[in-house]
């Protein structure tokens, strides 16, 4: 293979790392700042994927729009499982596994088969390259004629950055700081007067919107929307959050934390194209992340259990 | 101020584990009063101080705070006029968050939230200067993670974010308990001095009979989920540790009281 394939390689897993990057984004709420694992968002995302594509494809609709309505299907599918949780007590994994399976059947009505293609329509990508090669065309710059996936990487860079923003602003605001509390200490936070049903619901509700929009996103940049494109989704937000806490975890500020789920995103799809590129049967790549993942949870128990064992000494030290 | 009537409670009806907790309990505290709470292990005192707070639901009767009926409502909504110190230090601040951001979420209680910046630069100010009372230090570390401190200085924090708006209703539940002596007296001298200062109505749960009698206006003894006696002003402070001692033994049948209440 040359090396300007390889590259694009690389660079299509950079865009398509930073579009994942919103559903960890998603992930991060719930699993970091509720300490919840939710597993809704397998459903959620192919959910968002399968909206936005039958909106485009069947209804005509403005892709731009198709991504609202996306982020407004995973929020009610997030909802679902935040009432299941909150309003009858059901525990918050077994919430989020009722919602995804339910989800998988919902996904196959609304798409009427199990795969469909984005083909002769328009994405919000397809609708800037056209942009930009229409200017080219009309001023004669060439330098202004994109392909797609550099169109898709900045596209998903803005968003992304968007919902970082927007996401530090939340949990800056007295809302916010009542969700981080409850996620933190439960009982606490409802002797200050906080209903945490409602928080819990809240932090459900928008995580899952992010995964929706996430999904959508994915299915106008490769071009489908596929029944089983979430499968998975909640490893790899998993492994994509540990991933970026190893590389940026020394940064303390809330920012860089967002940050560092998105650059672990990237990461991940980094990886991912590379041991593709090496031969490794892409079904293999869950195995690999289900690793990460493990062995991320595992090695700080481990490390932790052998220290205690090896400072153990018959004889007390001298003090 | 405080009215409870004819409260009951049993946790775990129609099962093996049944357990009477409270059994038709009367109170009634005027503004201002201190009132300290003694009785052996199971006697109620904390699960009459969860059913103000509403932590579970009474099962019969009437709890009233300020002539408001507040039997029925859920806990988050009566933080507005509680506040409270749990016995364990790790219950009653956010360890993740920081010391400022714990007091912000504190002087919140029981407003509603909006989406106003969490907190505010004048707000800060005045969490320096309440941290500074506390003579911890703590106003140069606002920025920490309430996870880094002691138990102690935890407990501290957790008492001035309860009363850091005044609560019509102060609840302690041996919030001193899990401090070394040292500690706990600073903590107990601090509620001393708090709930003087603001002229705070407060109901305090403590094993330390001298504490009880030293401390508040009032006291009252529990056993089996009833008041089994009730003193206040000139008569309490004549009280000794050997006069409730006996009460205890009187109560439970002579069995020598527990261990626990001898000791202190
Ligand atoms: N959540 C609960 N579920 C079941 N039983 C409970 C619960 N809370 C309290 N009890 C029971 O109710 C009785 C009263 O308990 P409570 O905690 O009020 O006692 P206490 O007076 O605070 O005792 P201690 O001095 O040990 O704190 C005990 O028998 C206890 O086992
Ligand atoms: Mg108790």
């Amino acid at each position: 293979m040359n090396v300007s394939g390889v590259l694009l390689a690389m660079q299509g897993a950079v865009s398509q790392g930073v579009l994942w990057g919103i559903m960890v984004l998603g992930v991060y709420i719930t699993y970091k700042i509720l300490d919840i694992a939710d597993l809704t968002v397998d459903g959620s995302f192919a959910l968002g994927g399968c909206v936005c594509a039958v909106f485009v494809v069947e209804k005509g609709m403005n892709p731009l729009l198709a991504l609202v309505i996306a982020t407004i299907a995973g929020m009610l599918a997030g909802a679902v499982t935040g009432i299941l949780h909150t309003l009858f007590d059901i525990p918050a994994i077994l919430a989020g596994i009722l919602t995804q399976i339910g989800l998988w059947s919902i996904n196959l009505r609304i798409m009427g088969k199990s795969n469909v293609p984005l083909l002769k329509v328009d994405t919000i990508f397809s609708r800037i390259v056209d942009l930009f090669a229409g200017l080219s065309e009309s001023t004669g710059a060439q330098w202004l004629g994109f392909r797609q996936t550099s169109v898709s990487l900045v596209i998903g860079i803005l968003i992304a950055v968007l919902v970082i923003v927007f996401l530090y602003w939340l949990f800056g605001t007295e809302i916010g700081c009542a969700l981080r509390a409850t996620g933190n200490n439960e009982d606490m936070i409802r002797a200050l007067g906080v209903n945490t049903k409602i928080t819990k619901l809240l932090a459900l509700t928008i995580s899952n919107g992010l995964v929706g929009l996430s999904g959508a996103l994915v299915c106008q940049s490769q071009k489908y929307a596929d029944i089983g494109m979430g499968t998975g989704a909640i490893v790899i937000g998993l492994a994509a959050i540990v991933i970026g806490d190893v590389l940026m975890g020394r940064l303390k500020s809330f920012g860089s934390k967002l940050t560092s789920a998105v650059v672990g995103s990237v990461v991940y799809f980094l990886i991912r194209a590379v041991v593709l590129q090496l031969g490794m049967d892409a079904n293999d790549m869950k195995l690999l992340s289900a690793v990460i993942v493990a062995l991320a949870l595992c090695i700080p128990v481990a490390v932790g259990k052998w220290r205690i064992w090896k400072s153990y000494s018959e004889e007390g030290p001298t003090c | 101020m405080l009215t409870v009537k004819n409260v009951y409670k049993t946790f775990n009806k129609g099962t093996i584990n049944e357990k009477k907790a409270l059994c038709g309990l009367d109170l009634h505290l005027e503004p201002g009063d201190f009132v300290t709470i003694i009785g052996g292990n199971g006697a109620g005192k904390s699960t009459l101080l969860n059913m103000i707070a509403g932590v579970y639901p009474i099962d019969n009767g009437m709890i009233e705070i300020d002539g408001v009926n507040i039997s029925r409502q859920p806990e988050h909504e009566r933080a507005k006029y509680i506040g409270r110190v749990f016995q364990d230090p790790m219950r009653g601040t956010a360890a993740g968050m920081e010391i400022q951001e714990n007091l912000a979420l504190a002087y919140r209680r029981g407003q509603k939230r909006t989406l106003k910046w969490g907190i505010s630069k004048k707000e800060k100010e005045l969490y320096a200067q309440k941290l500074q009372i506390l003579g911890l230090g703590l106003e140069s570390r606002m920025t920490s993670k309430v996870g880094l401190l002691s138990g102690g200085q935890r407990q501290a924090l957790t008492l001035l974010m309860a009363t850091l708006i005044d609560p019509k209703l102060l609840l302690l539940d041996e919030h001193t308990a899990a401090l070394d002596p040292k500690t706990a007296k600073t903590v107990l001298e601090l509620t001393e001095k708090i709930v003087e200062e603001n002229r705070l109505t407060a109901l305090m749960v403590t094993h330390n009979m001298k504490d009880a009698i030293r401390l508040g206006n009032r006291l009252i003894m529990m056993h089996e989920g009833k008041i089994i006696y009730d003193v206040a002003g000139e008569e309490k402070k004549k009280l000794h540790v050997s006069d409730l001692l006996a009460k205890f033994e009187e109560a439970s049948g002579g069995e020598f009281a527990n261990d626990r209440m001898m000791l202190s």
